[in-house]
């Protein structure tokens, strides 16, 4: 048995740094679900692993950049994206992924990652929504639904939740899709389809975080969460976005939702490179160098 | 849940791919997705402990498995794996166009 236990090597441990496995994910997490479903997709894309890199930020989701044997990097809480962005325009031939949860993508990194979908840098998203910062302790963030108990709201959420998908849309997102951890299948295309897309494509994930969101919420473990995504979703890919908020006992509205085309920062930023830019004194029409010197 | 429209019209010249279902022991987190969601109900929860003191799933009945590849997929700890057993084709074509399909 031993000897067989030493030979076992799963499909994706080529793609893994497997000194780091197991993974410090709850029994029970969603996290490592996605994980797997996204190194199927990367895997199916057949694009090279040599040109990819993985950019996570700090939390729970945040550790996979550790976990994938790419070039990846652990960048600041909050911080995935405008390093991503750097990276993508230092070296355009260069796949980027930024691969993190919902308290770093849209609330310590949200004014990067509307930026980011106005500009329409070529950057695939992949963003965990378990409802909560994970890593830190259960505290409430700006994806928590109304009424809810978290950390920081003990009785209850008051606020109003962000809807990662419409925001991402109305903020320019040439992609946007949204699935539960349980549509592995459904998932593993959307990723395919984001990672072979140019542009801000977005895919939002939601994943139970039995350890704090579920017990502080009394949602059962980690398999009963799911087993409620499966009774609760519904597939609508023609929904308009603003009705696909989630809130703690309603439906969960997944699909593909946007598919557009819009050329992408690294293009209109070469583009406007190439041309004749009036950088010389003599350039400058005269009467416009009278107002520059005038103001200087 | 599992009822189909209607018989697939190819029933009768394919068959479909087996698949052998290994366990990485030290690795399962006991979530039990794999059982779950298994839709040949191939797995079941053993009463056997891994050295952390989670509950391994374990092979029930293997002859069900038709390397649909779920188990792979859906296990978080990247515990569990399927292997498609190469069998001779037994009807030709047909078959092999199955497997593919299936895997691709
Ligand atoms: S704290 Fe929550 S999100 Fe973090 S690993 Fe545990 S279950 Fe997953
Ligand atoms: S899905 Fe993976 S971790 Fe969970 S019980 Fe099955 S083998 Fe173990
Ligand atoms: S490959 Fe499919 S049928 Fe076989 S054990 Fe895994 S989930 Fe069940």
């Amino acid at each position: 048995m031993t000897e067989e236990q030493i030979a076992l090597n799963h499909p994706m441990d080529a793609y893994l740094r497997e000194d780091r496995i197991p993974h410090i994910w709850c029994s029970g997490c969603g996290l490592g679900t996605c994980l797997n479903t996204f190194l199927h997709a990367l895997v199916k894309s057949k694009i090279d692993m040599k040109k990819t890199s993985i950019v996570s930020g700090i939390g729970c989701t945040g550790r996979v950049a550790g976990y994938v044997k790419l070039d990846s990097f652990h960048t600041t809480h909050g911080r995935p994206i405008p390093f991503a962005t750097g990276l993508k325009l230092a070296n355009p031939k260069l796949k980027v992924i930024v691969f993190s949860g919902d308290g770093d993508l849209i609330s310590i990194g949200g004014n990067h990652f509307i930026h980011a979908a106005r500009r329409n840098v070529d950057l695939t998203v992949i963003c965990v929504n378990n409802f909560t910062y994970g890593m830190t302790g259960g505290q409430g963030g700006p994806t928590t639904p109304i009424t809810a108990r978290s950390a920081t709201t003990p009785f209850g959420n008051f606020e109003f939740p962000f809807n990662l998908a419409y925001l991402a849309a109305g903020s320019g997102a040439v992609y946007v899709a949204r699935w539960t951890m349980l549509d592995v299948r459904r998932l593993e295309n959307s990723i395919l389809h984001a990672l072979n897309k140019k542009g801000f494509t977005f895919v939002e994930i939601i994943s139970p975080c039995p350890t704090l969101y579920g017990r502080m919420n009394k949602l059962g473990n980690g398999l009963k969460m799911i087993k409620d995504y499966q009774k609760n979703t519904i597939i609508n890919h023609k929904v308009d976005l603003k009705d696909a908020a989630l809130g703690m006992d309603g439906k969960i509205v997944v699909g593909n939702f946007v598919d557009i085309q819009r050329p992408t920062f690294t293009e209109v930023l070469y583009d406007h490179i190439a041309k004749p830019q009036p950088n010389k004194k003599e350039d400058i029409p005269k009467e416009e160098r009278k107002k520059i010197e005038h103001h200087a | 849940m599992t009822k189909c429209w209607r018989k697939p019209l190819d029933t009768a010249v394919t068959e479909a791919p087996r698949g052998k279902i290994h366990i990485i022991k030290e690795r399962c987190k006991g979530c039990s997705f794999c059982v779950e969601f298994c839709p040949k109900k191939v797995l079941e929860l053993s009463s056997h402990y891994n050295a952390k003191g989670y509950n391994l799933p374990e092979v029930k009945n293997p002859e069900a498995c038709i390397a649909c590849d779920l188990c792979t997929i859906i296990c978080p700890d990247f515990a569990i794996y399927c292997e498609v057993e190469k069998k001779k084709p037994t009807t030709g074509k047909k078959l092999k166009q199955t497997k593919k399909n299936v895997r691709s």
